[in-house]
């Protein structure tokens, strides 16, 4: 029984020392990509500084106003001016819908003898769209 | 086990046999025992000594082991922390008020030489002069072989001067990784921020600190490497800003003025949103103070802040305000203006030899600007308490900013308060101040009458300032000053729906080298609050040596000058402020379709 139980430890101890072998390495493994993963990222954050800093160097006033003075037969732009900014009273009402005719009309009618001539007006078949 | 008997029959029967007491046997051999039993427990307590010192001393050298190599590896982050989010730029990034980036911080390279790794120092040096055309070959050779071991050659490089040196193919030269100050809006705003230099320098990075404006005054926060990842946040609105600085520019070229400034604010909170000065320069290439030029034609000098003018009749209002808010005036008030006017020998004088008569109404004195009547206002105060009014309003103490230069502005004032300074000042003679100070004394008459210190910082709220002047003193204040723009002397700046209040002032330039004054050479400011019905921005512009010579003759006032310039400020502005006009039914009818002007031709 006893044997048994020494190569059982001795092979449980080789095992151990297999399996922290290699977590060791793992480990090691890990931070470097880690490490690879951090430099990624900060040569990506000065990159991210460095095209917001060509962002506001493109759009800076200046460039903007030359570009829409060569631009101008394009795009018209001018300075904002004081005239543009109106009141909700400056906007016209929607005009009506327009009569949108679908059937025939009928332009000719029977007079009447009888005295309600209200219905001698041309009649539409025409619909109105609400 | 097998133990040995104490009295063994054998040699007990034997010690008997002879007659020997047999209990000297037993005592022997209990002697016996007793040695061997104590010598195996002396020998097990060294053993477990043993045991326990050499776990003590592995443990001691395994800390020793561990101190000596911390104390003699170069320390380094710990790799094994979650990403570093907060590890970025050295220094804060400075933005505007609505986030748009004024200075920023870019990688660059240096390029450092150690002559001892060189491989073809004379090749090196003519190559280096050929990329670099105010680097000389010559000297650079004799400084590459002169037998040091380090010297630098630039600075800064760009990507294609670092990839030029790179195809020199010298072992000897090195690149050093820094960050370098980037204005990305050149000369925009340049008075406010400033500029950087690079302080300390090493191989692998290079300190960046402030020279000028707000870069050198809140250097340390800008540094801190708690905050560095948090830019700061000024109250200049770099669309304003551009604005602002194009219609002035256009100002001084017509004028031919030598420079101007300009400086728009908030009404309430004191917040800067605009601050020109011209002639300008560019902050990422800051050059040093000529000594030939005089220092306030320098680029770098910042007129709005560092200049101290005699602002003129921009004063009248704080004499008109302080003599209402005391009760001695109302704006209906006559008082005297009749010429001539002689004090202590002092005549006091009207601009250009005007004559308004035996008396005017306070309201009339300010909106046609009569020196006799302010004089007289003035002198119902007294001197001592105009002193303290000045004082409180802060016209007489550098401006409050966040800006290096501004606690050299000191105020030029006499010594001696007496009735004659008191007589001047009510005009804004013989009395310098800062622009600034002007604008945050408008701001404070404007809002109300609570004081209003300037600030270059935006934040959700500031604190309220105490009361200065009462609220009724404000409105009629502005009432008079709407009257000056109207039908006074500022009729350029009445820019339609805006209803901008405002008041002039001419001050003649003190001679160079002697006493009086140059009648040519004049400083016009125009100090604007608007709009009027509630004011909310307060724009003051000032010119140095304008003319304009559009009429028969030469024309050096205010009203022809910066008035003109800050009413076309104002008319680009409102509309970017939101401010929406007030325009009356005419106005409106004659709306423009400002978008399509060509076919308005």
């Amino acid at each position: 029984m006893r044997p048994v139980l020494y190569i059982l430890s001795f092979l449980a101890v080789l095992g151990l020392a297999f399996w922290a072998y290699r977590e060791n390495y793992a480990t090691q493994h890990q931070l470097k990509q880690m490490a690879a993963v951090q430099d990624e990222i900060a040569s990506l954050r000065d990159e991210i500084a460095m095209q917001k800093a060509e962002w506001a160097y493109l759009n800076r006033p200046d460039r903007l106003r030359d570009l829409a003075a060569i631009n101008f037969d394009r795009l018209g732009l001018m300075p904002i001016q004081p005239q543009q900014l109106g009141t909700p009273e400056n906007i016209a009402m929607p005009a009506p819908p327009p009569l949108v005719i679908t059937g025939t009309v009928d332009t000719s009618a029977v007079i009447d003898a009888a005295p309600n001539a209200a219905k001698a007006a041309p009649t539409s078949k025409g619909e109105q769209i609400p | 086990m097998i133990r040995t008997p104490l009295r063994p029959l054998a040699r007990i029967l034997d010690a008997r046999a002879k007659g020997e007491n047999p209990d000297a046997i037993e005592r022997e051999n209990v002697a016996i025992r007793n040695d061997a039993m104590r010598d195996k427990s002396r020998a097990r307590a060294e053993r477990r000594l043993m045991i326990l010192a050499f776990g003590f001393f592995i443990a001691f050298s395994v800390i020793g082991a561990r101190m000596g190599t911390l104390a003699a590896s170069t320390p380094t982050e710990p790799r094994t922390a979650a990403g570093g989010s907060d590890i970025t730029a050295q220094r804060a990034d400075i933005l505007d008020r609505n986030g748009r980036i004024l200075a920023t911080n870019m990688l660059t390279h240096s390029l450092y030489a150690q002559p001892r790794d060189m491989v073809d120092p004379v090749h090196a040096a003519t190559e280096l002069a050929a990329i670099f055309p105010e680097l000389d070959a010559k000297s650079l050779e004799r400084r590459f072989t002169d037998g040091r071991s380090f010297l630098w050659v630039r600075k800064v490089l760009s990507p294609e001067q670092m990839q030029k040196v790179h195809e020199i193919g010298d072992p000897g030269l090195y690149f050093g990784p820094r960050e370098m100050r980037l204005y990305p809006n050149g000369d925009l705003a340049a008075h406010v921020l400033g500029g950087a230099a690079f302080g300390a320098e090493g191989v692998d990075s290079a300190e960046v600190i402030g020279t000028a404006g707000i870069e050198k005054q809140l250097d340390a926060r800008l540094r801190d490497p708690a905050q560095s990842s948090n830019p700061l946040t000024l109250s200049i609105d770099l669309t304003l800003q551009a604005n602002v600085e194009e219609v002035l520019a256009t100002g001084v070229k017509t004028l031919q003025a030598r420079g101007a400034a300009a400086i728009l604010m908030d009404a309430h909170s004191g917040e800067v949103l605009a601050m020109a000065s011209l002639p300008t320069f560019d902050p990422n290439d800051r050059g040093a103070l000529d000594p030939q030029v005089d220092p306030s034609d320098n680029p770098l000098f910042n007129r709005a802040v560092q200049g101290v003018y005699e602002l003129g009749s921009t004063f009248k209002i704080f004499a008109v305000a302080q003599a209402m808010d005391l009760g001695l005036v109302t704006p209906e008030t006559q008082v005297d203006t009749k010429q001539p006017f002689y004090y202590d020998g002092f005549r006091i004088n009207e601009f250009d030899g005007h004559n308004y008569g035996p008396t005017k109404s306070v309201a009339d004195i300010i909106a046609v600007s009569s020196n006799i009547g302010a004089a007289h206002i003035g002198l119902m105060i007294g001197p001592e308490r105009q002193q303290a009014f000045l004082k409180t309003m802060g016209l007489l103490d550098p401006p409050q900013i966040e800006l290096f230069e501004a606690a050299s502005a000191r105020a030029l004032v006499p010594k001696n308060w007496s009735n004659i300074v008191t007589i001047t000042a009510s005009y804004g003679h013989g009395i310098s101040t800062s622009m600034l100070n002007l604008a945050a004394g408008y701001a404070t008459l404007a809002n109300g009458g609570l004081k209003v210190t300037p600030t270059l910082l935006h934040a959700a709220s500031h604190p309220q300032g105490p009361r200065i002047v009462s609220q009724a003193t404000s409105y009629a204040c502005i009432q008079m000053m709407r009257r000056v723009v109207t039908d006074g002397t500022a009729t350029f700046a009445d820019v339609p729906g805006y209803e901008v209040a405002g008041k002039t002032g001419t001050a003649e330039k003190p001679k160079k080298h002697g006493v009086g004054y140059d009648h040519d050479k004049v400083i016009n400011t125009f100090a604007s609050v608007f709009p009027a019905s509630d004011p909310k921005y307060v724009l003051v512009v000032t010119m140095d040596e304008p003319v304009e010579t559009a009429g028969l003759k030469p024309r050096r006032t205010a009203g022809y000058t910066a008035v003109p310039v800050a009413g076309e400020i104002i008319r680009r502005v409102g509309p970017l402020l939101g401010l929406r006009p007030k325009m009356d039914g005419a106005a409106l009818g004659g709306m423009v379709a400002v978008k399509d002007p060509v076919a308005q031709e």
